[in-house]
């Protein structure tokens, strides 16, 4: 049982629902690609979930980036303190 | 007809806010920007006061569409950031925030660079004592690198104004093309203001600094007065598509690698104003609107989101997303309005970020514009990733930090509430928006491809946000950028230089003080009370001379 005290968003069967609902969203938004043809201006978005596949990739690519950056950026937070 | 700039108002009524008590100074506090909204849209269209000075021709206040635009924004920021301040702000920031946002509106006016430039540093210093009234040293420290940063864009300007004027002859604020080193330094000046590399830095090391209150104003007059000047003052200007888009990304990396949260919120300052800027940069009328419209949305929803972060720091004193998160428990309201100023600067569907940042990317697909295209749209996932998502979960998701703070009190929940209610209106009903921007709007945000494409990219976005979670683990870290340049390269030569400075200036002050005091030792000895010349002489020498005086007379007649 899950303790009276958590929050029910906190709860992991919250969580593992709230998961489900968001790849059955996720499918949805794909559907439509199906039947629209999204404008062709540049070739590449053309292709089926252009912007699904898109943001995917270069959200990661960003968050990999960002990663390596730090790894020569960061510093202590108190760096500057006197 | 001739009226006064709107800014004065503000200006002016904040000089009275110190004499009033309590009471009649909050009306006062809250009726000041409202009155100055009425007095913008009185100010009709075209040269509404001529003044010939010094022999330049200047045109205080000048009435135009996009200058009204913004200065309907920032005298409504001016109302809900009072508001916000009201109760817990202290007086000094109070008034340091009238003066800024009338330095900001004053501009909006200007038909001139000359009044362009003494409003444009009235503002400057209106925002350090906005910085400097968190009254904490780090502030302090702050608020002087800010205004080091901005007094140094303040003479590229005024070089450059300078160096315009000896050209054309002329002082007239209207669309220029860096063509020339004095237009350069114009727009250099300008970009300093934005954000811009290689000096963004100032943006979120001063910002974060201020108090709840003051992080709220400063987010939005510097850097969208300097989006109003750019985009009266070099439309279609393509330096400033890279320039933006280099904002743009600098803006997404560090905020991702940012561990406090309203630095967070600064950084992504820079990324959205990149977007305008770029689109300035572009210039079709499609573009300018954009830029115009976003930088109205941006105001709106980057203020709600930092005072939903102020919320925060105001009620648990903590402003590190390692120290925080679980606040939805105990503040609901904070985390449904911080959600919908994520939601609105990530553009989501019925949002305002989502009817003006598009304008901005249509444009490039008006224009044939492949590679900045492609570029804008993995920017516009970066930004749910990086805002969208990344404040509203570190802050108030996450893990459980055992805080159970309530809410803020009453005025900070009716400033949220009210911006919030903006960003959606706007994002259901933008026809006034796109009435007021610059040029006639032909543009419908609402199609059916663009729904689905702008859900897929921001729902996969979030996917790969939640996938790659354990790669963004908080770290107590900041990361490093230009201001390590004069924060601790510089900081060793600097601090001899001042050093050696302050001694060799002592010893040149010593030398002329010994000067000086020769002289007096001079004077002293001789009209001293023991000089010669200062001697009181007895009444019975004077007589002693005059008889020998007459004796010699005496002498010399019989001789």
């Amino acid at each position: 049982m899950v303790e009276p005290r958590t929050h029910w968003l906190a709860r992991p069967r919250t969580i593992r629902w709230i998961w489900i609902a968001f790849a059955g969203v996720l499918l949805l938004t794909l559907i439509p690609s199906l039947f629209i043809e999204q404008h062709e201006h540049f070739g590449l978005e053309g292709s089926f979930g252009f912007y699904a596949w898109f943001g995917l990739v270069t959200c990661a690519a960003m968050v990999v980036g960002a990663k390596v950056l730090g790894m020569f950026l960061k510093r202590p937070d108190d760096y500057y303190d006197d | 007809m001739t009226s006064l700039s709107p800014g004065l108002l503000l200006l002016f009524g904040a000089a009275l806010l110190p004499l009033l008590p309590a009471r009649p100074r909050d009306g006062v506090l809250l009726g000041l920007p409202l009155l100055t909204l009425a007095a913008v849209w009185a100010v009709p269209d075209g040269d509404a006061l001529r003044v010939a000075f010094l022999g330049l021709e200047l045109v205080p206040v000048r009435g135009t569409g996009v200058g009204r635009l913004f200065a309907t924004v920032f005298a409504l920021m001016a109302f809900t950031g009072a508001l916000y301040a009201l109760r817990q702000a202290r007086l000094v920031e109070q008034v340091a925030a009238q003066v800024y946002a009338g330095g900001a509106i004053g501009v909006t006016f200007a038909g001139d660079l000359v009044t362009l430039f003494v409003f444009w540093e009235l503002m400057a210093l209106g925002s350090t004592l906005v910085i400097w009234s968190a009254n904490t040293p780090q502030a302090y420290r702050a608020s002087l690198r800010y205004l080091m940063v901005h007094l140094f864009g303040g003479v590229v300007l005024m070089a450059g104004i300078a160096g315009h004027f000896v050209e054309t002859g002329s002082v007239a604020f209207t669309a220029m093309q860096p063509d020339s080193p004095a237009r350069w330094l114009i727009l250099v000046g300008f970009l300093i203001n934005t954000g811009a590399p290689p000096l963004s830095s100032w943006v979120p090391d001063a910002y974060p600094e201020a108090s709840p209150s003051g992080a709220v104003f400063l987010s939005a007059f510097t850097t969208k007065t300097a989006v109003f000047a750019l985009l009266v003052g070099f439309p279609g200007a393509t330096v400033l598509v890279w320039v933006g888009l280099w904002m743009i990304f600098y803006g997404i990396v560090y905020a991702l690698l940012e561990n406090d949260m309203r630095r967070i919120l600064a950084y992504s300052i820079v990324n959205q104003v990149g977007f305008m800027v770029c689109g300035i940069g572009i210039g079709t009328a499609m573009a300018l609107n954009g830029a115009a419209a976003h930088a109205f949305a941006h105001i709106i929803y980057k203020a709600l989101l930092l005072m939903s972060a102020g919320a925060v720091l105001h009620m648990t004193g903590r402003r590190k997303c390692s120290e925080l998160g679980g606040l939805y428990q105990s503040m609901p309201l904070t985390t449904l309005c911080g959600i919908v100023g994520a939601l609105a600067i990530s553009s989501f569907p019925f949002t305002s970020g989502f009817v003006s940042k598009s304008m901005i990317v249509q444009s490039t697909v008006d224009e044939h514009l492949a590679t900045i295209w492609f570029l804008l749209i993995a920017a516009s996932a970066g930004v749910f990733l990086h805002a969208g998502i990344k404040f509203p979960w570190f802050v108030f998701f996450q893990k459980d930090s055992g805080l159970r703070p309530p809410d803020p009190p009453w005025n900070m929940r009716a400033a949220m509430v009210l911006f919030a209610f903006l960003c959606i209106a706007l994002g259901i009903f933008p026809q006034p928006l796109y009435a007021l921007l610059p040029f006639p709007v032909e543009y419908e945000p609402y199609t059916a491809t663009h729904l689905v494409a702008q859900f897929q990219l921001l729902l996969f976005s979030g996917l790969a946000f939640f996938t790659l979670l354990s790669l963004m683990r908080r770290t107590e870290t900041i990361s490093l950028d230009f201001d390590w340049f004069y924060r601790r390269f510089a900081k060793e030569p600097l601090l001899k230089f001042t050093l050696r400075g302050s001694n060799s200036r002592e010893r040149f002050v010593a030398a002329a003080r010994r000067r000086v005091d020769g002289v007096i030792a001079r004077l002293f000895r001789t009209h001293g009370p023991h000089g010669m010349l200062a001697d009181n002489w007895p009444t019975g020498s004077m007589v002693l001379w005059v008889a020998v005086l007459l004796a010699l007379m005496l002498l010399v007649s019989y001789l």
